[in-house]
């Protein structure tokens, strides 16, 4: 990718764009500040001089004392950054000055020094402070220069001294004045600039490195991890979740596309098993037409010939043969055009033996070539079941090929057991469907608990706050928790969508006296739990006053191979796969979702080398 | 339209047609052949039939679009159907379409010999119904009552309050089979499924006739009575002569299947 193109960069460039407009504007004013700051000090210095000179002349001046004064101003223009100090009389001629060749010149009304107080056509008889002063340049190219004019004023002492010089009608005897330089004031507002112009580019260059970084973590990372799951998406492989962490807009497009991965991946399953069922019921169909119409000639005429040969015993046992096995071939062609339909479901009374038993029948040659032994255990008095007898086969199919898989060549037991239990509800009930008060669905189908879609609740402690995902399965507690709580402390639950409290203040959990939460589950009442968070008391009244439920249990167990731990959670996932190219992946997930559609349970315990047992839980009856 | 048939075999196969022909010759029925519907609508035109007998899947033409056109040509001879591609769905389609047998391939001599009989008696119904120049096919045939169901004239439910199911056989079924000699029925808790054989009833001369079943669900109850006495059936086919109590699967899917007695009257 061109650097141009890559967020960072355009990000990085657009900010250090900005950074340079605000430190610029920003330090056009604070150096134009800090400069005047400068002036004006000088120019108070400058002034303070000025008085201070003129005020130490005075006496001299009353004695007329011309050597001293010279002296005078030669010392003072000794000190750093004056230029020339210079006194005028009234006619403008200069009458001492630090710069001897200036002595004895006139200045020009239009000089930069007469210009404050000549400007007018009269000449102005009082100065303030600030018109005094004045920055000029002698010319272009120099540095800067402030002068200040201070008028000596005429008083009674000037007029009354020995050398009546002056007249007491002259208002102004003359011009003291000082010129500074300003070399000093520009170099060190040269020198605020270069900081700036220093300031800035380090700014931008930290501005830089920080975003660079933020950007790789906020956004090159997850968009990387996305972009990596759209093309593993795109290759096929629909197993592969992001399962980001992340709260911000990227992490929601994460979820949202982790959300879609799942939901395509249950559509591919549901289209290839429809798919699969759609061609074997093509295959079907042609294979029995192609078949039948042979048939019915066999069958036809051998019948015939049975009718005409009554009187020939002989013939008529071997026609008799002919049609039998006819009718064999006929009752095997029905058979494959009902299997081919069976993905219309038929629920139905079933006698579970019944179907173990046609399984067996099939896989019964597959048991003899691997040396395996078959242990049957059935129940007594086991009760006839509401299910679909096909699929209730496929599940039982499904296992045992997999039971016969996991033992391969070397021989071994599986064994079938079925039994009758009764269960209480709390600990195996699945809670399907909860809502808040306000009727907002609590169930989180993408956060699952064993496999079963959690309940998802918004969870507020005294130190911080998150979402809870309660275990789905009634009086069961192994729930999720996104925050960290006290011990023995009393969270406050709400719903995720609306923010509705589920606490009620009001009723006090009988075991420890904490408030209780409850949620609706729609046509069965409603579930109570305690909030502390050590207590797991939790009541339903409605499936508590209905009793055990009433399930028939199927093990089937091999000596196998079995299953190392870590992958015993992932193996009703879809297109989870141990068989490599030899398997789908969907053999479990299909018997999953049929057992979970009788509303059933299917659980798996295994150990490595020792063999696996899948139990089956059918209810008798399901609502 | 001087020459006439009694049977009228249609299917695109010749083994299966001569089969057929052999059959009807050797129970003394005169045939004749068609290997395509269009043939045999062009002898439909020349000649008269007593029944007609159809493969359903064809090439050009299907059995069912045969069976449409030759209603709209308000023929009123009878129809068998058969097919290798032998379905519930097919079995039960034929039947609403007017058929009066689906018989399934492959079937055995005595299988297709039981319905010439049947379709031969029930063609001799319709002929003595029309002669009376009466239009209404039912007029001598017992009808079945309004509120009940049936699967084409073979058999009849009635849904009870308590939501079990009864079910019979049409009049019309057991005219066409002739004498009754006696019913082979199924046990109590046994399944039967919509379009499935659900019994047998034997006549006087021995044949065998397989009713289709209304609809799909657990026997609970057989009418013991009809053992005992199998004239019990024709005397009173639809409230004495009831043969089987069931609890119907999914009534609501497969009434859909059938047709309203409401609707004959």
């Amino acid at each position: 990718m061109k650097i141009f193109n890559k967020i960072g960069t355009r990000l990085i460039l657009a900010v250090s764009f900005t950074v340079i407009v605000i430190i610029s504007v920003f330090a056009y004013f604070n150096i134009q500040s800090h400069s005047n700051n400068l002036i004006s000090e000088v120019e108070r210095h400058a002034n303070q001089l000025s008085e201070t000179v003129k005020n130490t002349m005075q006496f001299d001046m009353l004695q007329n004392n011309r050597e001293h004064i010279a002296r005078l101003i030669n010392t003072v223009a000794k000190e750093e950054g004056i230029k020339y100090i210079r006194i005028l009389n009234k006619k403008g001629e200069i009458i001492y000055s630090t710069d001897k060749t200036q002595i004895g010149t006139m200045l020009d009304k239009k000089a930069e020094s007469c210009y404050a107080c000549h400007s007018e056509n009269e000449p102005l008889h009082k100065l303030s402070i600030k018109e005094r002063t004045r920055i000029f340049k002698l010319n272009k190219g120099s540095t800067g220069i402030l002068g200040v004019i201070n008028p000596i004023y005429n008083e009674q002492s000037c007029w009354n001294s020995d050398c009546h010089a002056h007249t007491s009608d002259q208002t102004v005897l003359g011009v003291l004045d000082i010129t500074v330089d300003l070399k000093e004031v520009e170099r060190l507002t040269d020198e605020s600039k270069m900081d700036v112009a220093i300031f800035a580019i380090i700014a931008i260059l930290v501005i830089a490195v920080i975003l660079r970084i933020l950007v790789k973590i906020l956004i090159q990372r997850p968009v990387r991890d996305l972009l990596k799951a759209t093309n593993y998406v795109a290759v096929g492989n629909l197993s592969h979740r992001i399962n980001s962490s992340r709260k911000d807009e990227i992490g929601k497009l994460a979820d949202s596309f982790d959300n879609m991965t799942l939901k395509l991946a249950e559509a591919r399953i549901q289209l290839f098993q429809s798919d699969k069922m759609a061609s074997i019921g093509r295959l079907a169909a042609g294979v029995a037409h192609e078949i039948n119409n042979p048939l019915t000639g066999v069958l036809t005429y051998s019948s015939f010939l049975l009718k005409r040969v009554k009187d020939n015993p002989e013939m008529k046992a071997d026609l008799e043969v002919i049609v039998r096995e006819t009718k064999r071939s006929r009752e095997i062609v029905k058979g494959l055009l009902d299997f081919s339909r069976q993905s219309t479901p038929k629920t139905g009374k079933i006698e579970l033996k019944e179907i173990v038993e046609n399984t067996i029948a099939v896989i019964a040659n597959q048991l003899k070539i691997n040396h395996i032994t078959l242990e049957k255990k059935y129940g007594q008095n086991i009760p006839q079941l509401m299910a679909d007898a096909n699929q209730i086969q496929q599940v039982f199919l499904n296992l045992l090929i997999n039971a016969i898989d996991a033992i391969g060549k070397k021989g071994g037991t599986i064994t079938i057991a079925t039994k009758e239990v009764y269960l209480s509800p709390y600990g195996t009930f699945q809670i399907r469907n909860a809502t808040c008060l306000n009727g907002h669905s609590l169930i989180d189908e993408k956060h699952k608990i064993d496999g079963f879609p959690s309940i998802k609740l918004k969870a507020k402690s005294s130190q911080n706050e998150g979402f809870i995902h309660l275990n789905p399965i009634y009086g069961k507690h192994q729930h999720h928790y996104g925050i960290q709580f006290n011990d023995n402390e009393a969270i406050n639950l709400s719903c995720p969508q609306c923010g509705i409290s589920l606490v009620n203040e009001n009723k006090k959990s009988p075991t420890c006296g904490a408030p209780i939460y409850s949620l609706i589950i729609p046509g069965k009442g409603t579930i109570e739990g305690c909030t502390k968070f050590n207590c797991n008391w939790q009541r339903w009244d409605a499936i508590d006053n209905a009793g055990d439920i009433d399930f028939v249990e199927i093990k089937i167990s091999d000596t196998g191979s079995g299953i190392e731990p870590q992958y015993l959670s992932k193996i009703f996932d879809p297109f989870y796969s141990t068989k490599g190219q030899k398997g789908t992946g969907l053999g479990l997930s299909v018997i999953w979702g049929i057992v979970n559609n009788h509303r059933g349970k299917i659980t798996v315990d295994s150990l490595v080398n020792e063999g696996t047992t899948f139990t089956i839980l059918l209810p008798v009856r399901y609502e | 339209m001087n020459k006439k048939y009694d049977i009228l075999i249609i299917d695109d196969e010749e083994v299966i047609i001569n089969a057929i022909k052999m059959i009807a010759t050797f129970n003394e029925l005169t045939t004749a052949t068609a290997i395509n519907p269009k043939d045999a609508l062009a002898l439909l035109e020349e000649a008269e039939f007593n029944l007609i007998i159809t493969d359903i899947m064809m090439p050009e033409m299907d059995g069912f679009q045969f069976l449409e056109i030759v209603k709209q040509m308000k023929i009123k001879t009878p129809v068998i159907m058969t097919t290798g591609y032998s379905t519930l769905e097919n079995a039960i389609r034929a039947l609403n379409c007017g058929a009066i047998a689906f018989v399934p391939k492959p079937f055995s001599f005595e299988e297709l010999t039981s319905v010439f009989k049947r379709g031969m008696e029930y063609s001799k119904i319709t002929n003595k119904l029309n002669s009376r120049n009466d239009c209404d096919d039912l007029l001598s045939i017992i009808p079945c009552p309004p509120k009940y169901y049936r699967l084409g004239f073979d058999s009849w439910m009635n849904e009870e309050y308590t939501g079990t199911v009864k079910i019979g056989v049409t009049d019309l079924f057991l005219n066409s089979v002739g004498t009754l000699d006696s019913i082979d029925i199924m046990n109590v808790d046994e399944n039967i499924y919509q379009g499935n054989t659900s019994l047998k009833i034997i006549d006087s001369n021995e044949y065998i006739h397989q009713v289709l079943s209304p609809i799909s669900g657990k026997i609970v109850s057989v009418n013991e009575k009809l053992l005992e006495n199998i004239n019990l059936l024709a005397k009173d086919p639809y409230f004495e002569g009831w043969i089987y109590t069931i609890i119907p699967f999914s009534i609501e899917v497969e009434i859909k299947n059938l047709t309203s007695c409401s609707s004959d009257i």
